[in-house]
């Protein structure tokens, strides 16, 4: 790894863990005001003055979900019309034609839970009005319903049993957090060279005389909050490996700091709301321990040169560049695809399928742990799993009954806990298993062989990770109605259960009357609880998803590499 | 029922404010204070016909031109794409052989990886410095003037795109090509 590599590293690693303690402590003013003094009770009542009457009453968990499940569902009415009209909508300038009804069903499932999974390319297919009006809009409102999600796990961990209420908190996130933040980027972006415009595509002579049609379109907008909700839905095709949505060097850096600095900061307001900053903080170093190795992992192997160019008289001296744009530098595409896949962002700069096979594990992993960072909000709340397990595991380790937060974890936490991280893994292997099976997989893959394979093993990793990246060799034209629906409901299921079941064990835990810490309490503030929450993150996800990643890169990189 | 009612609301306040009023503030910064790239940087010649875009790559395969890495989208700026061929494929050494072909390499003589490598949006307007070098010989011939001018010209428009953090140098393929026909213009 070279001294620049890890130079890159740092400003945009460690640029984001600072940047997050500050943003950490606003989150927690932004979404709890309660406790703290000032401003927060003048927005909470604009709030409740757009919401109405409902806005005024605090919910229990049960009551909070509900609500936060009424306005997914009719977020997600909203934005299949958008999509289905938008033919017949303003805001078109290049006449996007009809879309295909499994193609829409897919694509607004794909945006409500937050995992922006494009079977489109977005110059080709979408009108400005479905850019902005249905996938930018819900860019922020489900990036606002995983930080409300989390907010309300961690006033129910504080002990509160209400939970706060849905419709003030969305806005919280939606107007204080996600807006300024999002101003403050596109604006940033605009003087970066990113197209902002709502004229249609440009049309050139090139020097030899060709005509070369030049799409373009509100882009800076739309990439802030892609990159800042952890949506990671591009506004092209080859999201920001296109040059639009991607113009220069210190965009990327700006866009990759983007991607990672509100799930960091998410760690921070959970710690400020349950009031144990040393356990975010043992969290926080667990969730940097898993990405930074990947990243490692990446770097390292994306430095071996194209395998396939091996016979032929080309200059083997650099690393690996298909796929690859150059003005981002040499160790931008690895530490990029980890970090989008580590934070459920799945925006790309280099084409993923493109990594050679071991990188390509890297953010399989990612997808399939989930929660170092995680998405917006929901990140932390599949690490809150993970934290109730391994509060499991040590406690029958050591023969007490376990205890987090001064909460006695008991049968019915854990049942749910793993139900949670069951239906992850069932949905990623059971389907991909299902499609490798079937020519609903095999008749649309890129590549043959095991790097096939990998391709199903990805989209499906991604959907249920919410995730959203691929390896676009299946390709978008030819993705079919199988896979639109396939992935539609995975990412649907992926997306409700590690909400609903988390907010059940939070609702629960707050319900119990608090234990006294004894001497055979784990202390959730201790380095062994790091490592033990490490250790059972690795067991966890190594037991589970070792087979399918022999089969795919693991077992493509022993044939190629020897 | 009170709940959709409400999430009904929640929805036209969003609509207003985190699209029309956010896409439009940050429009009319864009278009006031930076036009020429909010709307795609797009360069004109001296009469006034848009020859491309500074960000776009576009296709050359006329010897007396630089030409950009390959693309898996021949190029189409409004259709943009990579391969997405695995680094094992052997589709890509089919297509690598083509690129090795076209440029005349040889064991002695090696391209330049970046040239054989399609970029992932198959629209990346750079190459690096060495592969711009590397086609000196080729324009020189083509257009009959000195390969030292346009080491020079290749020098003055090379550029570290992230100073110590990428400090491999790269060139901008369109404004060379300009630049290219300004000093000796095509016959």
């Amino acid at each position: 790894m070279t001294f620049n590599a890890i130079l890159y590293v740092l400003l945009i690693v460690g640029g984001s863990a600072l940047l997050s303690w500050p943003l950490g402590r606003y989150l927690k003013w932004a979404m709890d005001p309660a406790a703290s003094a000032g401003g927060g009770n003048r927005w909470t009542r604009a709030f409740q003055a757009i919401g109405g009457p409902l806005t005024l009453k605090q919910q229990n968990w049960k009551q909070y979900l509900l609500a936060l499940l009424a306005f997914n569902a009719v977020s997600f009415t909203v934005t299949v019309l958008i999509l289905a009209l938008q033919q017949y909508l303003p805001l078109n300038p290049d006449a996007k034609g009809e879309l295909d009804p499994s193609l829409i069903f897919n694509t607004a499932v794909s945006f409500v839970t937050n995992t922006n999974l494009q079977h489109y390319s977005g110059e080709v297919a979408m009108s400005y009005a479905s850019q902005l009006g249905a996938l930018m809009w819900q860019q922020f409102v489900s990036a606002a319903t995983g930080i409300a999600a989390l907010a309300a796990m961690a006033r129910g961990l504080a002990g509160r049993t209400n939970m706060g209420n849905f419709f003030v908190d969305l806005q919280r996130a939606t107007f204080l957090i996600l807006l300024p933040l999002a101003i403050l980027v596109a604006i940033l972006l605009v003087f970066g060279g990113m197209p902002m415009t709502l004229q249609g595509s440009a049309i050139a002579t090139t020097l030899e005389g060709i005509q070369q049609t030049i799409a373009r379109g509100p882009v800076a907008a739309f990439t802030a909050i892609k990159q800042l909700g952890t949506n990671g839905g591009g506004f092209f095709g080859p999201n920001s490996t296109q040059p639009f949505e991607n113009p220069t060097f210190w965009t990327n850096v700006l866009e990759a700091i983007a991607i990672t600095i509100i799930p960091m900061a998410c760690v921070w307001m959970f710690g400020r709301i349950v009031g144990k900053m040393r356990h975010a903080g043992i969290v926080f170093v667990v969730m940097a321990v898993l990405m930074l190795t990947r990243i490692g992992f990446a770097v390292w192997f994306e430095q071996t040169p194209t395998e396939a160019f091996n016979t032929l008289p080309i200059a083997q001296n650099v690393g690996n560049l298909e796929g690859k744009e150059l003005r981002f530098g040499a160790a931008a595409g690895p530490v990029w695809a980890v970090l989008t896949t580590s934070t459920s962002n799945g925006s790309v700069n280099a084409m993923l399928d493109s990594l050679n096979p071991l990188t390509g594990l890297m953010p399989m992993i990612g997808m399939w742990l989930n929660e170092d960072f995680g998405g917006v909000g929901v990140g932390f709340i599949n690490m809150f799993v993970y934290i109730v397990l391994a509060v499991f595991l040590a406690g029958m380790m050591v023969g007490r009954t376990p205890e987090y937060l001064g909460r006695r974890i008991e049968a019915y936490e854990v049942k749910l806990a793993v139900i949670a991280t069951l239906s992850h893994s069932f949905l990623i292997l059971g389907l991909a298993a299902l499609f490798a099976a079937t020519p609903w997989g095999t008749a649309v893959l890129n590549n043959v062989g095991a790097h096939g394979f990998s391709e199903i093993l990805y989209e499906f990793s991604s959907s249920s990770a919410n995730n959203g990246s691929g390896f676009e060799g299946i390709n978008d034209t030819i993705f079919t109605v199988p896979w639109n629906i396939a992935t539609g409901l995975v990412m649907m299921l992926s997306r409700f259960i590690p909400i609903i079941l988390p907010l059940a064990i939070a609702g629960s835990l707050a319900a119990k009357r608090p234990a006294a810490e004894s001497a055979g309490t784990l202390g959730t503030e201790s380095g062994t609880f790091g490592v033990m929450l490490l250790v059972t993150i690795v067991i966890l996800g190594a037991l589970t998803f070792f087979p399918a990643a022999a089969l795919g890169p693991i077992a493509e990189h022993f044939q190629f590499y020897h | 029922m009170q709940s959709f009612l409400a999430s009904l609301r929640l929805v036209v306040a969003t609509m207003l404010i985190s699209v029309v009023a956010y896409s439009a503030v940050v429009l009319g910064i864009a278009q006031l204070l930076t036009p020429a790239t909010a709307n795609g940087s797009l360069i004109a010649n001296a009469q006034g016909q848009v020859v491309g875009s500074k960000l776009i790559a576009q296709k050359f395969t006329e010897p007396r031109y630089f030409w950009p890495r390959p693309s898996a989208v021949d190029y189409n700026a409004a259709g943009a794409g990579g391969s997405n061929k695995s680094p094992t494929s052997t589709d890509l050494t089919e297509r690598a052989t083509g690129t090795v072909a076209a440029y005349g390499a040889t064991a002695a003589n090696p391209l330049p990886a970046d040239l054989a490598a399609a970029s992932g949006g198959g629209l990346d307007p750079h190459i690096t410095e060495q592969s711009a070098l590397y086609q000196v010989p080729r324009i020189a011939a083509a257009r009959g003037i000195p390969a030292a001018g346009i080491d020079e010209l290749v020098a003055r428009y090379s550029f570290a795109p992230g100073g110590i953090l990428a400090p491999d140098r790269l060139v901008n393929v369109l404004e060379l090509n300009l630049a290219l026909d300004q000093m000796a213009p095509a016959s």
